[in-house]
């Protein structure tokens, strides 16, 4: 078992898919001689040549346009956001154009958009952004948000060979932080749609995605010690379709779920998570539903307001504390 | 600087130019690049918080383009791109400001909300780009769409990388502005990269200056490292605007020397390119030997505004550099002016 890092785990699934099947080929700015801003394609130009791994201009709707119609013909692409905030460039091409082909043209659109998001970066308005909420109101896209090494691998195998459209969502700030055995030479594929028990407990459920995830767990770590609680944290890894079972069981479990998610509070995925536990859980429930997210701003860019800002392990804890007392 | 009579033997000025200009914009040309190695410092102490993009090697096109616009009180407006700091310190941004700026600083422009040169003073006339390329070109064009509906005697300039002329804003504002004749010049950089992709790579055509030829926007490509052709070819362009003939646009041929940002290693850039430009084809070297071979400056003039431009640096490092920066609950201010403030989550006053 060699220990690999969130991002080498991602380049190995990508990798892998590109040996096994030749009709995966890669588009995005500087993917190929500077193998990307995170090098996340780093070495592959070199293996699969310059007509697998395309260097486009600055044109996100392009790449993404180009993508689909390639998909229409059979080919699998995987177009790369340089950093996800510019997919908003290709918003059109994906809600409109991919995100409807199959129900109104009958038509699969099998592309992977992948890209570095999230924040804790001190990366500023334009360069820390998740823009999840943005897609999971369209129907006809696959989100995935992979937390661990194993899922970033297997997430991206798994929405290559998906016959739907898959916006796989990567944390830039797990990228080099997130360190796991994996082991080589068995195929790892993550299931779209199912969620993963980060950690089991019966007190209280944290349903929660992405480097919250993380957060998450740090905090259950620490009430388990300050205050005794066994909280369960649920890792959801796709966003679209949503493991409402997984949800569902656990809240049952626990009677009591927080939400957290790094992105902005309002029209955020916690309050649809919310509403489906209300609709499918409501009985169960000892206390209520509550979020844990970013503040209704825009990212800013000083340390100390980013930090203000974004939810961290602390906020968990309180909150978490709050609601198990409840 | 008082004006001085200029040497008898000495090749006339350029551009209705006077010696005090051409000492101006050395002034600018020099202000650029000094604040730019000090913020290279301050990033190497990890005092600049986030990435650092110099533009080093373009000081002239920038500084050479800005100076050919009228400044002052509600003068004419720019829209300035990361690598035009020069462009920015000629419409009257102060350093200090800058600095606080990459720093993020509370006493910053943007309170340190935004970074590098991504602030704005619209009376100064500089409005600030956000990352997302080829956006600011549509902004300008509205900007300059008022200065005609107004009828008011000012014209719009907005940077666009060559890299950027692949986005769709570039088009669709750039044919906007055509078709609504606005008074705007956009200046297009073509620099050899963005980030580590090459012009063959971005585009078919040869020249920018083609691109816009098919919106119907007259064209001309310039050398961008000559700086008073760049102010010249600028000068042309806004008082053609001016005066009501609508959009143009200028290709700046030049070389972005330092890699995309701090962080890239600039491998995939041929060695001996770099020093070509380096040392053959600088924009401030090839400034300084004009002014002094045509004698319309002595070096040591040039030598006494460089030891002012580092004590000025110097000064407004020390008035910021240890400087707080904002407090972390100011971040929910701003969002609107109605209400004021975001609400701070629940969990925070437990
Ligand atoms: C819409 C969009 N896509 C991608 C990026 C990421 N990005 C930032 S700068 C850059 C290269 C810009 O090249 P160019 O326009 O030539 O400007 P230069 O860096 O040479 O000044 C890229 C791809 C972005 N900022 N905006
Ligand atoms: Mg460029």
């Amino acid at each position: 078992m060699a220990h690999v890092t969130y991002l080498e785990a991602l380049r190995q699934g990508l990798w892998e898919e590109m040996e096994r099947d030749p009709r995966v080929f890669i588009l995005g700015e500087d993917v190929g001689a500077y193998g990307g801003a995170f090098k996340v394609t780093d070495g592959f130009v070199k293996r699969f040549g310059t007509e697998r791994v395309i260097d486009t201009p600055i044109s996100e709707a392009a790449i993404v346009g180009a993508a689909a119609g390639a998909a229409h013909m059979g080919m699998r692409p995987v177009a790369e956001m340089q950093f996800i905030d510019f997919i908003s460039c290709a918003y059109d091409m994906l809600t409109n154009y991919v995100a409807t082909a199959r129900y109104r043209a009958g038509l699969g659109t099998p592309i992977v958009v992948r890209g570095p998001c999230g924040g804790y970066v001190r990366g500023g308005p334009f360069h820390s952004q998740n823009p999840e909420a943005a897609f999971f109101h369209t129907p006809g896209l696959k989100i995935v948000y992979p937390a661990t090494a194993r899922d970033a691998k297997g997430l991206i195998k798994a929405s290559i060979r998906d016959d739907d459209p898959v916006i796989y969502l990567e944390h830039k700030w797990l990228y080099r932080r997130i360190k796991e055995a994996l082991p080589e030479g068995e195929e790892i594929l993550t299931p779209i749609g199912e969620a993963r028990l980060a950690r089991e407990g019966k007190d209280l459920s944290i349903v929660t995605y992405g480097a919250t995830v993380w957060k998450s767990l740090e905090a259950a770590e620490q009430l388990a010690k300050e205050d005794g609680l066994a909280v369960e944290v649920l890792d959801l890894r796709t966003l679209l379709p949503m493991d409402d079972a997984a949800i569902m069981r656990s809240v049952q479990k626990t009677n009591k779920a927080l939400i957290v998610h790094e992105d902005t509070r309002t029209g955020g995925v916690a309050g649809e998570i919310a509403a489906r536990i209300n609709e499918q859980a409501f009985a169960w429930l000892d206390g209520p539903i509550m979020r844990v997210t970013a503040h209704d701003v825009p990212l800013p860019y000083a340390p100390t307001l980013e930090d203000f800002v974004l939810p961290q392990t602390d906020d968990i804890v309180k909150a978490a504390r709050w609601l198990a007392a409840y | 600087m008082p004006p001085r009579a200029a040497p008898t033997q000495s090749p006339p000025i350029p551009a209705g130019l006077t010696q005090s200009q051409l000492l101006e914009i050395y002034r600018y040309l020099r202000l650029t690049r000094t604040l730019e190695e000090r913020l290279t410092a301050l990033y190497r102490q990890s005092k600049v918080i986030g990435g650092l993009f110099r533009s080093l090697g373009q000081e002239g096109e920038s500084v050479g383009s800005a100076y050919a616009l009228n400044r002052g009180r509600n003068q004419d407006v720019l829209s300035p791109l990361i690598r035009n700091l020069g462009s920015m310190l000629v419409m009257g941004a102060e350093p200090v400001q800058i600095l606080r700026q990459y720093m993020a600083k509370a006493e910053g422009p943007t309170h340190g909300r935004e970074q590098n040169v991504h602030f704005n003073d619209l009376e100064k006339g500089y409005l600030g780009q956000i990352s997302h390329l080829g956006d600011m070109i549509p902004v300008m064009a509205g900007i300059a769409l008022t200065f005609k509906l107004r009828a008011e005697p000012r014209v719009g300039l907005v940077y666009i990388g060559d890299g950027a002329t692949s986005t769709g804003t570039f088009h669709e504002g750039l044919n906007f502005a055509a078709v609504q004749r606005v008074p705007l010049v956009v200046v297009a950089e073509y620099n050899r990269w963005a980030y580590s992709t090459p012009p063959e790579k971005q585009f078919a055509v040869k020249d920018l200056a083609e691109k816009a030829k098919g919106y119907g926007v007259p064209a001309v490509t310039v050398d961008g490292n000559d700086v008073l052709a760049v102010y010249e070819a600028t000068r042309f362009a806004v008082e053609r605007a001016r005066r009501g003939h609508g959009v143009h646009f200028i290709e700046v041929k030049t070389y972005r020397r330092k890699g995309h940002a701090e962080h890239d290693d600039q491998h995939y850039v041929p060695k001996d390119e770099l020093d070509w430009w380096a040392a053959e084809n600088d924009p401030v070297d090839r400034y300084v030997k004009q002014l002094v071979r045509n004698e319309w400056a002595e070096e040591r003039e040039l030598k006494a505004i460089d030891a002012a431009v580092a004590a000025e640096i110097d000064r407004a490092t020390d008035a910021c550099v240890d400087e707080p920066l904002p407090a972390g609950d100011s971040a929910l201010g701003g969002v609107y002016l109605d209400p004021p403030a975001a609400p701070r989550h629940w969990y925070r006053s437990l």
